[in-house]
């Protein structure tokens, strides 16, 4: 088993410089049957996480499915109260001022959550007015969005529903667009895209980071786009991080003598202790 | 400590986003109707040949037939009223868990009282254009006599009857946050109880005893004695305020218990991860 490897400096949670601090976060989900007499289930979500985000990075949340990365973007988009610990976004408490945090962020998830007989323009307008947006030029705005995103005009009036899952990813990342987040959250927003899509939104991830000066979560499972796209990551494993650095240097950590250099699958299979099979024991499906 | 990324906003200004953000839902839900018209035809259509049917039963009567088609019009009409408010109000969070908006309306920086107004507002749009439909089946098929009258008694006593319902809407709304699955239908019952209970379409008084105290606690009661005896008999503003009294009390009690009531258990299903989307 590896040391926890974090690079850059543990600074206070409270430390203005960061775009996330998070600090001791645990979650744990309890599980009641109402008519059976049996013992509650009790699962483990987050324990005793503890990272920070500095403004402008690109920050990866790799994990399996069920290690916690879904648990930590809903804390962080004030959804879900933590048990212990404590979450903050530019210094404002994801708790106690979840107000201010609302007005910072905005999250792109792996389903495009959008009203599906809505078309994306009146999707987006609703979305828009709840950030503040009113005015003329919001129509307008809208359209220019969607355009730059490959959305055509006969397109911006049609359902969502008749949209392709690519498609509405993409009008789910205009959504982000229009609300200019400083910080925003993507939570798997590439999973089930075709080759092509997932290669749009990616370019989109930098585009957003560029032009709003945003700093960006991004929760994978997917190796490829984790190093692809973040400047540093951390690994989550049953609720725990397990390290934290460049992919660079975590493929590093587990580098062994007289072995080719790893890749980040190797690198992530040695720092979780698992192996490939277990890991695909794992996944759905 | 934060950091200078906040924009810098005034009270006022803030107070006038959240304003204008009850527009949003007020907007969102017409771009919904337009787009699911279907249904809003086939409920309109079900409406109005379920409260036909209710009046033609007073008119099948050999005595007092006009009397008994208008306490049964005034009954349909302002069911069917205050229920659409009651209904889009307390489902609205059943509606977006369904369509799987919930998370993003609930992340977005509004304040929940404004979400709430927003909803209330169109439920209130809403309930006065069906019941103007309604209205205008009714005039077309009955030939009713409103020269005794107190209209405007009667656009008072619903006023006061549309701030009940939309509290004890807000407070209704609260079970499908609490119960993923079966808030939707809890609320349903609760709206078919009041149906029993108020004397929608005869006086409380031929309720069981045991059922009676249900009634007074019921809004609707208020409304429909109220809006009876303003059109029926005629009565005056001041003969009305036994029925509006209670009404505004209702309503100045449940609006901000539930706006209270509704923070608190938003607080507990984010506390319970109940705050997502269902299927």
């Amino acid at each position: 088993m590896f040391a926890m490897s974090v690079s850059r400096s543990q600074t206070s949670p409270a430390d203005p410089a960061l775009a996330v601090s998070v600090e001791g976060l645990a979650k744990r989900f309890v599980h009641r049957s109402l008519l059976r007499r049996s013992e509650p289930q009790v699962v483990t979500a987050l324990e005793n996480v503890t990272f920070s985000v500095e403004r402008g990075e690109i920050f990866g949340i790799l994990g399996a499915n069920g290690s916690g990365k879904s648990t930590l973007v809903r804390v962080l988009s004030t959804l879900l109260i933590p048990d212990q610990g404590t979450a903050r976004v530019f210094g404002y408490d994801v708790v106690r001022e979840a107000g201010e945090v609302k007005r910072l962020i905005n999250r792109v998830s792996v389903e495009a959550s959008f009203f599906k007989r809505l078309s994306a323009m009146e999707n987006l307008l609703y979305a828009s007015r709840l950030y503040g947006r009113h005015g003329r030029g919001l129509r307008a705005d809208i359209l220019a969005v969607l355009d730059r995103l490959g959305i055509t005009r006969e397109q911006v009036d049609q359902p969502l529903e008749q949209f392709s899952r690519g498609m509405q990813q993409k009008v789910a990342i205009a959504r982000a667009f229009l609300t200019s987040p400083i910080l925003l959250l993507l939570d798997e927003p590439t999973t089930g895209l075709d080759p092509r899509s997932k290669r749009d939104v990616q370019a989109l991830v930098h585009q957003l980071r560029s032009e709003h000066d945003a700093t960006i979560l991004l929760c994978t499972h997917d190796l490829d786009e984790a190093e692809a796209l973040c400047d540093r990551i951390a690994i989550l494993d049953r609720g725990c991080l397990v390290a934290v650095d460049t992919p660079e240097r975590l493929k590093a950590l587990a580098a062994r003598p007289g072995a080719g250099a790893p890749s980040l699958e190797e690198a992530f299979l040695a720092l979780t202790g698992r192996t490939r099979e277990a890991e695909l024991a794992t996944e759905p499906g | 400590m934060t950091v200078d990324v906040m924009p810098k906003v005034s009270a006022g200004s803030r107070l006038w986003q959240e304003v204008r953000a009850t527009y949003a839902f007020i907007e969102r839900n017409l771009f919904l109707m337009r787009r699911y018209w279907g249904w809003e035809v086939a409920f309109t259509v079900y409406t109005v040949a379920s409260s036909l049917s209710v009046m033609y039963i007073g008119k099948a009567q050999q005595a007092d037939q006009d009397y008994l088609v208008l306490y049964l019009g005034i009954g349909t009409l302002v069911w069917s009223y205050l229920r659409s408010i009651f209904s889009i109000i307390s489902e609205m969070i059943a509606w977006e868990r369904w369509e799987g908006t919930i998370e993003y309306t609930m992340m977005a920086p509004v304040s929940r009282l404004t979400h709430l107004l927003g909803v209330s507002l169109f439920s209130v749009l809403y309930g006065l254009v069906r019941s103007a439909f309604l209205l205008g089946a009714i005039a077309l098929l009955f030939d009713i006599d409103l020269a005794g009258a107190n209209l405007a008694g009667a656009a008072l006593v619903l006023t006061a009857g549309s701030l009940s319902f939309i509290g004890v809407g807000m407070m209704a709304a609260v079970l499908p946050l609490l119960f993923t699955e079966r808030g939707a239908e809890m609320t349903f019952v609760l709206s078919s109880v009041l149906l029993l209970v108020s004397g929608v379409y005869y006086p409380v008084a031929v309720l069981p005893g045991w059922m009676q105290p249900a009634a007074r606690v019921s809004p609707a009661t208020y409304v429909l004695e109220g809006m009876r005896a303003a059109i029926l008999d005629g009565a005056p503003v001041a003969a009305l305020w036994p029925m509006l009294w209670p009404s505004l009390l209702i309503g100045l009690l449940t609006i901000p218990a539930g706006v209270l009531v509704f923070s608190a258990v938003e607080r507990y299903a984010k506390r319970t991860g109940r705050l997502k989307r269902s299927g």
